[in-house]
């Protein structure tokens, strides 16, 4: 299993990435974002950041980093993409996810650790079970998720809502949600389940030192997943 | 030279943070006749003179300079 991990001018997150997935066992290796393939790789990883400084909107100039048009291929060859914070917004810029993300509610730049429920999901890079409540940090400034009713409606419906920010205790409010996202929508899939972005940030808690290990499932699962297939 | 200017605001319904805060402090300041402060984006354009350089700009904001999902624009063209 080998994770691609792409580098966009003003990434700063790939390293923790990479160290996460390597300490978990896997192989992963940097992909400049001028790189034009992505042979040999399992699954692809956008970390967090600020590509291209945020200018414009979070993401909307990484979309079309030469790279991109294979991120796009991958996924829809039915390739494993997963999106982290800035990755999701690059995500969502580029369309393969559905939805924005907008500047925090409160207008705050918001660094601390949250409390999230897994919902009932067709995402290919979670296994825990419904409910099951992880803790792991966000650091965003805009994570406030915004789609229309009709997308809404299509999300539920078609599984595709994966975390929402809750209380420690599971209770999911519209006042859960510290960025004022829609739904308290923390992570969300395609319909296919294959690509995946969220804004609180698995590779920080990989390991107990730095606080927790939730993040770790979100590698495993997609490796185990991914063996199946091959098997 | 073929000039634009291009306004991109958020759509009707998408909550516009910096625009409710500004709405609320000039409320505190004492304009309570202010009623609503949508926030956008002023964009100004110079492209060279060609063949159907106003579609080549609608296909610049659909393409980057705005979010469909999030976004409205409005193109005025001002080189008369």
């Amino acid at each position: 299993m080998r994770f691609a991990v792409v580098v966009f001018p003003g990434s700063n997150c790939e390293q923790d990435v990479v160290h996460a997935a390597r300490l978990l066992g896997f192989g992963a290796d940097y992909v400049w974002h001028g790189d034009d393939s992505l042979d040999g790789f399992d699954a692809v990883i956008l970390p967090g950041g600020f590509s291209y400084g945020d200018y414009l909107r979070c993401g909307a100039v990484a979309r079309f980093s030469p790279i991109m048009s294979e991120v796009v291929r991958f996924a829809q060859d039915g390739g494993p993409v997963m999106g982290i914070c800035n990755g999701f917004q690059i995500l969502a810029e580029a369309h393969l996810l559905p939805g924005a993300l907008l500047r925090n509610e409160g207008l705050k730049f918001i660094c601390e650790e949250v409390t999230l429920k897994v919902e009932g999901h067709v995402c290919d890079w979670l296994d825990l079970p419904v409910d099951t409540i992880v803790r792991m940090p966000i650091n965003h400034n805009e994570g406030n998720y915004v789609c229309d009713d009709d997308t809404l409606d299509a999300l539920r419906d078609d599984r595709q809502i994966v975390l929402r920010y809750s209380t420690p205790d599971g209770e999911v409010t519209p006042c859960t949600a510290p960025n004022g996202a829609r739904y308290s929508i923390a992570g969300v899939c395609n319909e296919a389940g294959n690509v995946f972005g969220l804004m609180p940030h698995p590779e920080r808690v990989v390991d107990p030192v730095v606080g927790g290990t939730d993040g770790r499932h979100f590698f495993t699962a997609i490796a185990e997943r991914m063996a199946q297939v091959a098997g | 030279m073929a000039r634009y200017e291009i306004y991109v605001t958020y759509k009707d319904g998408i909550f516009d943070p910096p625009g409710a805060t500004a709405e609320r402090a000039l409320v505190n300041l004492g304009y309570e006749e202010v009623e609503r402060v949508r926030i956008g984006k002023y964009i100004q354009l110079a492209i060279e003179d060609g063949d159907g350089e106003d579609a080549r700009v609608k296909e610049m904001c659909d393409k980057l300079l705005a979010n469909p999902v999030i976004e409205d624009y409005r193109i005025e063209r001002v080189d008369g």
